[in-house]
């Protein structure tokens, strides 16, 4: 990693692909001044400029990941906030949005400040913190929104605990739209997952495994979609992973509802089948589905339907994975691999061209929530990546960044692999 | 296809990782250890190791028959049941295994309510492995005993028509048993209420069938089994009552008479009489309940001695 520089930046000679400005040109140069994207450089500057050359990669937007967990506060032996915006940086991540289910929860302006000042220190990202929609994301009583969002919070969720009462989830819409604060919701009705390991289906009938329905989602996924249109409010339904929730969000969206939705990388890539020999770092919530809910996801992106590809990174250290595969907890450690898993379903696997790929890690994300990242455009801040789209490669654990090995992707054959990361014009990942 | 006659592999977690080839294999070990079930009768091929029951759930009826089946074969053996295990207090089962292990014992039994817990302990140990349950996975020396009684009556698996009747969706038995008798050429049909035996069975096993009518699953079988409604594991979703079951799917003798004549009755035990069947079935002439549970030492005698061979080997 090279250390922090001011001087200009220009990248030259690479493919550039800017979805937010409908650029993509075959060869083109990128140029960066005081942390911002310019049109050109001076003659002065260019003679100081750190030039790059490009040639046979890709320039894009720096990468934003709408769902995240960096360990801080609270849960630093499975990451901190050093560790994991370094995997985000190697993912090619430069804005993320964590989750607000550390310890104590983000339920309150103490625990954003404390984040916010531990991320001053050490993130080599930019971290944008959610705080919870409910106090402890116990689902009863409204956490302080209007305060959080003064400190900082770009969104809102009660994350995996989802909100399982319709009523809640009206008022905290309501509620939340007075402060333009977009609500996240992890889509799941707990009443038909108790005890559920994996998807519902094959697989679990021949491991023996308790389901989690598709359905479960499904139905929550309707709610959202209902209660959207009653309250007017924004809604962005997390990590969908059935094809039936994709459908439902299409129709959703063909009403010209306020609603957005993301799916996790890896349920690009992977399905239920993967859990054949009880793999915990395969355990997630939602867990992966079948090959025709993929497919759907899939497509779903395609059409726009779903906006956003996320990481959902979730790390857990080695002991806590270590063990019987219904005592392990959900979740894998997937910044790091998400753009190489996003890019061998999507555009190896024939889906998809890059930037269409590019857009639903940039513009997409971003627009979800209203942010100003994702694009190259002049006078946005210089977030960007440097992608080799052709690299094939598998990920080692030695690779990784991340301070929890818990990335099922380890040994698995990808392609498209980040070359280097900047934010705000200096490098944060990459020779 | 040539028998095979050598046994290659240290653990038994599951009937999916075994060939038909291995199955017939330890049957005919099965078949040599027969005679040494007479009291009085005993052997010293396992004399000087130690076998571990790691009982992880209760159990009293496969404990004992492993308890037996190493003794029989002159080993040691140790059990160590759930209130007395250190995973009570938090232990993982990681540690457990190595501690165990440590103290220089040849195989562990274990069973535990996590599915997958066997494979992964195989995976975790040098030492054999022998699952005696894992959660709704497989409890393979069930299934094998079944298939040998099955054998024995019989002559042979092959073209029977088994049927699997009751609580199919929580149950290792049944899993492990349609794994066995398909790997060995029978017929297997699932029944029972469809909550229980959901039609998604068929995309998970494709070469059962499904029913929900009993006297359309009795009536072409060779042989029923029945298997325990746990009501403990089951919550009220499932089924209304037990006696809504009974009256439903209990096996009476005026539905076993919808059997055919030389249909026989098998139990995994322990049997609820009054639910899944009433003591004149399970008493009654097809009962086959108590040459299951015979056989099953001979089974697991063979278990035993073939993993814990392949280490040494």
């Amino acid at each position: 990693m090279n250390p922090a520089d001011n001087s200009p930046l220009w990248i030259r000679g690479a493919r550039v692909i800017d979805p937010s400005a409908k650029r993509d040109e075959a060869k083109g140069d990128v140029f960066a001044l005081d942390g911002k994207f310019v049109d050109q450089l001076s003659p002065a500057d260019q003679a100081k400029a750190r030039i790059i050359d490009g040639k046979g990669l890709v320039i894009a937007p720096g990468f934003v990941d709408l769902n995240c967990r960096l360990g801080e506060p609270g849960l630093t032996p499975r990451e901190t906030i050093r560790t994991g915006t370094r995997a985000a940086a190697a993912g090619g991540f430069t804005t993320v949005v964590t989750m607000p289910d550390s310890l104590p929860a983000a339920d309150n302006v103490g625990t954003i400040q404390l984040l916010r000042e531990i991320c001053a220190r050490d993130a080599a990202v930019r971290v944008l913190p959610t705080g919870t929609l409910t106090k402890g994301h116990e689902g009863k009583a409204l956490a302080p929104l209007g305060t959080m969002k003064k400190t900082g919070v770009v969104a809102v969720t009660d994350t995996t605990s989802g909100v399982q009462n319709n009523e809640i989830m009206r008022r905290a819409l309501e509620y939340a739209a007075m402060f333009d604060l977009v609500v996240l919701d992890h889509c799941q009705d707990s009443s038909m997952t108790e005890g559920g390991q994996m998807h519902e289906g094959a697989w679990s009938l021949r491991l023996g495994l308790r389901g989690l329905p598709r359905t479960a989602e499904e139905v929550v996924v309707s709610s959202d979609c209902l209660l959207a249109e009653l309250t007017k409010a924004r809604i962005h339904l997390q990590h969908l992973s059935s094809g039936g929730s994709a459908d439902i969000v299409r129709r959703a969206k063909a009403k010209q509802l306020a609603v957005t939705a993301e799916v996790s990388a890896l349920h690009l890539l992977l399905t239920d089948a993967a859990l054949a020999h009880y793999g915990t770092s395969l355990k997630t919530n939602p867990p992966l589905r079948e090959e025709v809910d993929r497919l759907a996801l899939i497509a779903a992106l395609v059409d726009g339907t779903i906006d956003a590809i996320c990481s959902d990174h979730s790390p857990y250290t080695a002991t806590e994975k270590d063990c019987e595969f219904d005592l392990a907890p959900f979740g894998a450690a997937t910044l790091e691999t998400a753009f190489a898993a996003a890019h061998t379903a999507l555009v190896t696997g024939g889906h998809a061209d890059l930037s269409l790929l590019i857009a639903r890690l940039t513009h997409g994300p971003a627009k979800a929530l209203g942010l100003s990242a994702g694009t190259l455009k002049a006078g946005a801040l210089a977030d960007l990546v440097l992608l080799d789209p052709k690299a094939a490669w598998t990920p080692t654990a030695a690779d990784l960044l991340s301070k929890s090995g818990n990335n099922p992707l380890v040994g698995r054959a990808l392609t498209g692999r980040v070359r280097a990361t900047f934010v705000g014009g200096r490098q944060v990942f990459g020779a | 296809m040539a028998p095979q006659d050598t046994w290659t592999k240290k653990d038994l977690t599951g009937i999916e990782e075994l060939s038909r080839a291995e199955i017939e294999l330890l049957f005919r070990q099965a078949d040599q250890f027969l005679p040494a079930l007479a009291p009085g009768k005993g052997l010293d091929l396992m004399k000087g190791r130690t076998v571990v029951n790691l009982f992880l759930e209760p159990s009293t009826r496969t404990r004992t028959a492993f308890e037996i089946s190493a003794k029989k074969l002159g080993a040691e053996v140790v059990s160590i049941n759930t209130t007395a295990s250190s995973l009570v207090k938090g232990e993982t089962l990681r540690d457990t295994a190595m501690n165990i292990r440590a103290m220089g014992v040849d195989a562990i039994v274990m069973r535990h309510s996590s599915a997958g817990s066997a494979r992964y302990l195989g995976s975790v140990l040098d030492i054999s492995v022998i699952n005696a349950g894992d959660g709704a996975h497989e409890h393979p020396t069930q299934a094998l005993l079944d298939a040998f009684t099955l054998r024995q009556r019989f002559g042979k698996v092959e073209g029977l028509k088994v049927t699997i009747l009751g609580d199919i969706l929580f149950s290792r038995v049944a899993r492990s048993n349609i794994l066995c008798l398909s790997k060995l050429g029978a017929q297997v049909t699932l029944a029972g209420p469809a909550t229980l035996v959901p039609a998604s069975l068929k995309e998970a096993f494709p070469q059962v069938r499904i029913v929900h009518d009993l006297k359309e699953a009795l009536k072409d079988c060779d042989a029923v089994m029945l298997l325990r409604i746990q009501h403990e594991r089951q919550t009220t979703t499932h089924f209304p009552s037990l006696g809504e079951y009974t009256s439903q799917f209990g096996l009476n003798a005026e539905r076993a008479a919808w059997l055919k004549p030389e249909a026989i009755v098998m139990h995994p035990g322990p049997i609820n009489r009054g639910v899944e069947v009433e003591s004149e079935v399970a008493d009654g002439p097809r009962s086959v309940i108590l040459e299951q549970v015979r056989n099953g030492v001979a089974v697991r005698m063979a278990v035993l001695h073939l993993c814990t061979g392949a280490i040494s080997r």
